[in-house]
């Protein structure tokens, strides 16, 4: 237990006076600030409805720029990547791995306390800009955020948490499997350049070789379906749904059919949905982002496990 | 007395490779054990199967009695590793990382300031502690790796090319160091090593790993006599003038089992030291003595020996 602590204070202090930290949390902190001020001027100009005004701070895009939670979208992976890209491969190049692994601790200590370490600095850098972002932007429409928005916002932070720990998680997968850390980099942004760009091809691509959208509505809308499915493998879409869901607590469902239904008939009332029900909406997706983020670690677990550790 | 290293049948197979081959080997307390081969003889995968950093295929490693497989927490605690290729965090400073080490071992506070400030003392680097790694040389940086592991103060400490890469003056400085802190700290040092005249400088036996298997242990004066005299005394004799009355009077002295000549020396062969008698018997025959002097090989000649015989 002592051998964790230590990892784990070590690498904290270490993440955070990384010149890669601080870059990364200035260039999160102004792509937020600029998004949360386009958001703040396209809400003051419309006034339409002054509930959950503070939440639609961080869902709203102005024009070509996009909302702060598309960023949030974009960036985490790259702090979680940026956090866990090098940490066992470059210990083994340097020497130092075989040199602290000889010391009396167990093994799995250092790979935890590397672990534990990067989730808490990223939670840390996604609240302190969210508290700095929201200041700015509460400034700019006076309005203040309820209890509710605030309990959303925490579970938005956690859910964001849960996500770059993920990534780092498949970085860290990286760094024991590839010796060369330029090349575990490359990887994992790889990973991330495909979920971005290519998925959305491929999911459509799918759907179209499976249920071919037709005239009929009922064939698009099948389409549509299966490409959502597909897309889902993602976990890029897994987060932005389920932060959609948490941050604007009108939307009832994450399924096309049910909107396209509900749309027309107008029969349901936009009523905003309870946090309790919002998070029973995003259960399942919050359920497959922390086993993604588990199978990631068990896989770096066991591989670190057997790994020969040699000095060269 | 219990050996504070034993290996029994220790074995290490890579796919068909076998790396480590059945050795058996055996360091009592505070000897400086100075362990030899060539690149790729096996010298590496020995030490990190002896501090459980490597799984054998068979057999058992134990240090001080606990079993490096099963007890490797134990073991480590007891075991100081110096990798061939030691590495510290360049860009923190040298306290902080011994600091770091010495918090891995569960020490409290108070005693990592002191354990840290006191090992760099002992390799002279107290100076330069508040400096970040990366600006020492390569010889500092070894100095730092001794006090890594006096940081713990190990019963055993494993160094591995300890002298690797660094000058002559700086293997010289290295070389005292560690038999100082050897005698000091009553530790049994095992060091990994292909440059021979260094291990004879400092060890006290040496074992010699060719191909995975151990070809020759022991004490380093023993091996010098096994390997050349069927593990007898050679003299050589040097006289002013050798008459054949004077090899025939050495000849009959007890314990003497042959003479040869060989230029303007004589070789005796002895069953044990006899220079005393031998010297006697020349002055009392009117002989002129220049010099008489034990032979002794080089650990190099040993080595060549060995080698070519594998």
């Amino acid at each position: 237990m002592q051998g964790l602590i230590t990892v784990f204070w070590k690498e904290f202090a270490d993440d955070f006076t990384r010149w890669r930290f601080i870059i990364l949390f200035v260039l999160v902190l102004l792509a937020g600030v600029f998004a949360i001020y386009i958001a703040a001027e396209n809400i003051t100009s419309e006034v339409v409805d002054t509930k959950f005004v503070f939440l639609r701070l961080f869902t709203t895009s102005g024009g070509a720029l996009p909302s702060f939670l598309t960023f949030i979208v974009f960036f985490v992976p790259i702090v979680g990547i940026a956090l866990g890209f090098d940490a066992i491969n470059s210990e083994r190049s340097s020497g130092t791995l075989s040199r602290v692994l000889s010391q009396p601790i167990y093994r799995d200590d250092v790979i935890n306390g590397k672990f534990l370490a990067g989730v808490l600095t990223i939670a840390i850098l996604l609240t302190s800009i969210v508290i700095l972002v929201g200041g700015v932007g509460l400034r700019m429409i006076g309005v203040p955020p309820s209890s509710e928005e605030v309990l959303r916002l925490i579970a938005f932070l956690a859910t964001s948490t849960v996500y770059g720990a993920f990534w780092m998680g498949l970085a860290i997968l990286f760094s024991i499997f590839l010796r060369r850390v330029a090349t575990s980099a490359l990887a994992s942004i790889a990973i991330w350049i495909f979920f971005i760009f290519f998925m959305s091809m491929i999911a459509g691509f799918i759907a179209n070789a499976l249920a071919p959208a037709g005239e009929s509505v009922a064939s698009q809308v099948r389409s549509a379906e299966i490409q959502i499915m597909v897309m889902r493998i993602s976990p890029l879409i897994l987060f932005q749904e389920a932060v959609v869901v948490l941050l604007v607590p009108g939307t009832r469902t994450m399924g096309q059919l049910l909107q396209l239904q509900a749309m027309p008939s107008s029969s349901m009332l936009p009523n905003p949905l309870s946090l309790g029900q919002s998070l029973l909406i995003v259960w399942p997706h919050l359920v497959t982002l922390i086993a993604l983020t588990a199978v990631c670690f068990a896989v770096s677990y066991i591989k670190f496990m057997r790994e020969e550790i040699r000095s060269t | 007395m219990r050996p504070v290293v034993e290996t029994v049948d220790l074995t290490k197979t890579y796919g068909n490779a076998t790396v480590v081959d059945k050795l058996n080997l055996r360091i009592e307390e505070g000897d400086i054990f100075g362990f030899l081969g060539p690149n790729g003889a096996g010298k590496t995968t020995t030490i990190l199967m002896l501090l459980g950093l490597t799984e054998p295929t068979s057999g058992v490693a134990r240090i001080c009695g606990y079993n490096s497989t099963r007890d490797p927490l134990k073991v480590k605690r007891l075991s100081g590793y110096v990798p061939e290729k030691v590495g510290f965090y360049e860009d923190l400073t040298a306290a902080y990382n011994l600091t770091y080490t010495a918090r891995l071992n569960g020490l409290s506070e108070e005693l990592v300031m002191k354990r840290v400030g006191e090992a760099l003392d002992i390799v002279g680097l107290s100076e330069v502690g508040g400096h970040k790694v990366q600006e020492f040389s390569r010889g500092m940086k070894q100095r730092l790796a001794i006090a890594d592991i006096l940081i713990k103060m190990p019963k055993v400490a494993f160094l591995d090319e300890p002298t690797a890469g660094i000058d002559p003056e700086g293997v010289k400085e290295m070389l005292g160091l560690i038999a100082r802190i050897a005698r000091e700290q009553k530790m049994t040092v095992i060091l990994s090593s292909h440059q021979l005249p260094q291990v004879q400088q400092i060890c006290n036996c040496v074992g010699m790993l060719i191909k995975g298997r151990m070809v020759v242990e022991g004490k380093l004066d023993q091996l010098e006599r096994d390997a050349f005299g069927g593990g007898r005394f050679r003299v050589e004799v040097q006289l002013a003038e050798t008459t054949s009355a004077l090899v025939n009077c050495i000849k009959r002295i007890k314990g003497v089992i042959g003479v040869e000549k060989s230029g303007d020396l004589l070789l005796v062969t002895c069953q044990e030291d006899l220079r005393p008698q031998i010297a006697k018997v020349i002055v009392d025959n009117n002989g002129l003595l220049v010099q008489m002097k034990i032979q002794s090989y080089a650990l190099e000649d040993i080595y060549m020996k060995y080698f070519s015989e594998a």
